[in-house]
């Protein structure tokens, strides 16, 4: 495995691509491979997006679309699910940003891997065509929820319980390798390749999400690789691994009595620390938006850092807060309502954090802080029901209710979302050479925060009237007065709005490309590498002739007696930094 | 313990420090896929952890049969299973012979040593899949019981795993062939060699479980909690 050390070559080595072949399609620049990364995420996030929008017509106008049927409002809201966390969130986070920003940040030349690295794309890429699929196969996508519970994933009566599943696990066994290979890249570009001088505890707190989330993803995607292996030979070899004894429509199967709950311990112990997956890059990228747009040094790094490597470390021992209901062992409940509880500590000082770095600051109310100010905002309100549904006593009667669905949407749909608005807000200027429209953000902003709110705020109330989830029409229940479904008829309105809405930002980034006001170097005055590449957008090899050494952490911002107001991390003491 | 040293340290304090942390790679270029081979064997260990776990789970419930301990039970005779053994063992060794000798710019006696350990990983691959179709003829398949299920399932991502092994030390004989730096073999087959000896480790910690007795396995069961 002898390894070309690209991290440290002069720009002659690196094997310049000439061709518009290997230069934009088979393309082993990390950059290019983080923008193909975005674009398929973000296409494949507009289908779901679509998606959700059918499913709320359904929902909020009842027996009025004929074309929705039970079925198809089960598939869209499975397909809906399992696109937003693995095929967007993930991919976007890990393989966008965590592709086009380590190397960057931390004074690379590339990723360790480059070979493995475009490999990874074109296997992400197979997983999301593979999954697309099942929308052409006979029975259509699976409807079995984003969770795949047997045993009615694969049974009669599910939709899409024959090639629809069979596509289903395939696709996420191949985005699994894919991520495998992206994250192999990610972890060790990250301890190895860092440029003289970037000590870890002088990395951008982006870095340290992504490198720790990178670890849970690496730790946590075999729990679903084991049990889509297992379910797949449930389904297409008879095996009983999952499967339990047990008769479906008047027919005794030859399933020999395998255990269901075990599916659901695997399926949480990827799950849960998937959450983490998508939120800590979160955190990281909008901690280092508010330091800069904020322009003061962020508050208590190490403590962040901290928080991070914690949170890390206890996703892991509280997947089964998500299977209280499942029937378990009181002991357990106890355990992990206790553990679920304690990771709300260093998430809570994250929280604190970003408020107390913004005190007293220097805020500069642009495109990027208004969203990361709306995360904190989002994040915290889902982050506080998320202290009730912890609970054992308080889940059981909110379980699959709408209440759930508003709590994980406001806590790891709106928020990540938000984040990554404010991150593509922030770092399209170093991406493309170009500004935003900030008008058309603003707006786009407005929208999309007021209109979240206006969809999932309401949802909480729905789910303390006990309005369960997952149904196709609520039919007469006694229990759930009339004015419930009003309600759900605002939201769709609301949510319909708000999918309208990102039409504003498709726009925003087209137009921009080539209209934008031109951002020159480093137009928010940041102090983190990326900003400081000889040419923006960065060119082949990121950092032309010399790497850059680093003398500084990445937070010197208004420090008293600089010439300016930030003091970027490749910048020696004495040169503008004087007291 | 020098991990929570560096998480102690404080960046913001002495701006003129210029560590020498950094760049790794242009001291050793071994380090990067010595990380990355690290973290592979630490998920490949998460994935046969978690394999294992859910044996010992189902193994609680009441169709589950042992695959050893009565005489009409396919591994009350583990002949098979010790040979198999002894041929993944001789792969590894001869691995570790060819290591030895490129250390000692033996290139003769290093490529012979590895062609060895192909061979006998190979030989290892054919033994295993000789042993499914012998249980086939036994009756015993697949889906006959979730211990054969288990024991068809971790054989199958084992053998892949030694398969990937194989792709890998192809392609690291063939570029320093190709690069003409024989010399340099005994790097990058240090990392192989490592891999090597992890796929032996967990060959036995699986030819252990799936020839235990049932006693074995349920007392395994009740430390897990199950």
């Amino acid at each position: 495995m002898q390894h070309t050390a690209i991290a440290d070559q002069i720009e002659e080595d690196l094997h310049e691509p000439h061709s518009f072949f290997t230069t934009y399609i088979w393309s082993q620049d990390h950059k290019v491979i983080a923008i193909q990364y975005s674009i398929t995420a973000i296409f494949v996030g507009l289908v779901a997006l679509v998606l959700s929008g059918l499913m709320r017509l359904q929902l909020g106008f009842p027996d009025t679309f004929d074309f929705i049927d039970p079925s198809a409002y089960l598939q869209f809201v499975t397909m809906h699910g399992m696109i937003m966390v693995i095929y967007l969130l993930t991919a976007l986070l890990l393989g966008g940003f965590g592709n086009y920003l380590i190397p960057l940040m931390i004074g690379a030349r590339d990723m360790v891997f480059p070979y493995l690295n475009m490999l990874s794309f074109w296997t992400y890429l197979l997983s999301v065509i593979v999954l697309l699929a099942s929308f052409f196969v006979p029975g259509g996508p699976t409807g079995a929820g984003w969770t795949l519970y047997p045993p009615q994933a694969i049974l009669q009566g599910t939709p899409g319980h024959d090639w629809g599943i069979i596509l289903m696990l395939a696709s996420l066994a191949i985005f699994i390798v894919a991520f495998t290979m992206g994250g192999l890249n990610y972890v060790t570009t990250v301890l190895q390749a860092r440029t003289h001088g970037m000590t870890l505890m002088r990395m951008p707190l982006t870095i340290w999400g992504i490198f720790t989330a990178t670890v849970l993803g690496l730790l946590a995607f075999p729990a679903l690789l084991v049990s889509a292996i297992m379910m797949m030979l449930d389904k297409v070899i008879g095996t009983s691994f999952f499967m339990p004894a047990l008769v479906s429509l008047g027919e005794s199967l030859d399933y020999t009595g395998g255990s269901p709950i075990l599916f659901q311990h695997l399926f949480w112990f990827f799950g849960h620390p998937e959450v983490y997956i998508v939120a800590l890059p979160a955190f990281g990228m909008v901690s280092d938006v508010i330091a800069t747009h904020a322009r003061k040094n962020i508050f208590g790094y190490r403590m962040m850092v901290w928080a991070i490597v914690a949170i890390g470390g206890l996703s892991f021992v509280v997947w089964a807060h998500h299977m209280y209901v499942s029937g378990m062992h009181p002991a357990f409940g106890f355990f992990f309502a206790t553990t679920t509880l304690i990771i709300a500590v260093p998430t809570a000082l994250k929280v604190y954090n970003w408020v107390l770095t913004l005190w007293r600051g220097n805020i500069h109310l642009t495109v990027p802080m208004l969203f990361a100010i709306g995360f904190i905002f989002t994040f915290t309100h889902g982050g506080l029901t998320g202290l009730f549904l912890g609970n054992v006593t308080i889940d059981l009667p909110l379980s699959d209710t709408y209440f759930v669905v508003a709590h994980f949407h406001m806590v790891m749909g709106v928020s990540p979302i938000m984040v990554l608005f404010a991150a593509l807000y922030h770092w399209y200027p170093l991406i493309t050479g170009r500004m935003l429209h900030t008008g058309l953000g603003k707006a786009h902003f407005w929208f999309t925060f007021l209109g979240t709110y206006a969809i999932y705020l309401p949802m909480h109330y729905l789910g303390f009237l006990g309005v369960p989830r997952r149904y196709f029409a609520m039919g007469g229940s006694d229990f759930i007065p009339e004015s419930a479904q009003s309600l759900n008829a605002s939201i769709t309105f609301a949510a319909l709005i708000v999918g309208l809405s990102q039409l504003i930002f498709i726009y925003n980034l087209v137009w921009s490309l080539r209209r934008g006001e031109p951002a020159g170097h480093n137009p928010w005055g940041a102090t983190s590498l990326e900003w400081q590449t000889p040419d923006v957008p960065p060119r082949h090899g990121n950092w032309g002739p010399e790497l850059p050494v680093v003398h500084r952490w990445a937070y010197d911002f208004s420090v008293p007696g600089a010439e300016r107001d930030f003091i970027p991390q490749n910048q020696p003491e004495g040169k503008g930094a004087e007291g | 313990m020098r991990f929570f040293k560096t998480l102690g340290t404080k960046p913001w304090l002495d701006p003129t420090m210029v560590s020498t942390a950094g760049v790794a790679l242009a001291v050793d270029p071994l380090a990067a896929p010595r990380t990355a081979l690290r973290f592979i064997m630490g998920m490949v260990s998460v994935l046969f952890f978690l394999f294992i776990i859910t044996f010992l789970s189902r193994s609680q419930y009441p169709d589950f049969q042992a695959l050893a301990g009565q005489p009409w039970q396919p591994f009350s005779d583990p002949s098979r299973l010790w040979l198999n053994t002894a041929i993944l063992a001789l792969s590894s060794l001869a691995m570790h012979w060819g290591l030895w000798s490129a250390r000692r710019e033996q290139v003769n006696r290093a490529v012979v040593g590895i062609s060895a350990a192909v061979f006998f990983a190979v030989a290892f691959l054919v033994a295993q899949l000789e042993l499914w179709r012998h249980l086939q003829t036994m009756g015993y398949y697949v889906n006959t019981n979730p211990a054969n299920s288990y024991f068809y399932l971790l054989t199958a991502v084992h053998g892949l795993h030694v398969l990937g092994g194989l792709m890998v030390l192809a392609n690291v004989v063939f570029r320093v062939w190709y690069d003409g730096a024989m010399a340099r073999l005994s790097g990058p087959l240090t990392l192989c060699t490592h891999y090597w000896h992890f796929l032996l480790g967990v060959w036995l910690l699986l030819f252990a479980l799936l020839t235990s007795r049932v006693e074995t396995i349920n007392m395994l069961a009740a430390l897990c909690g199950f």
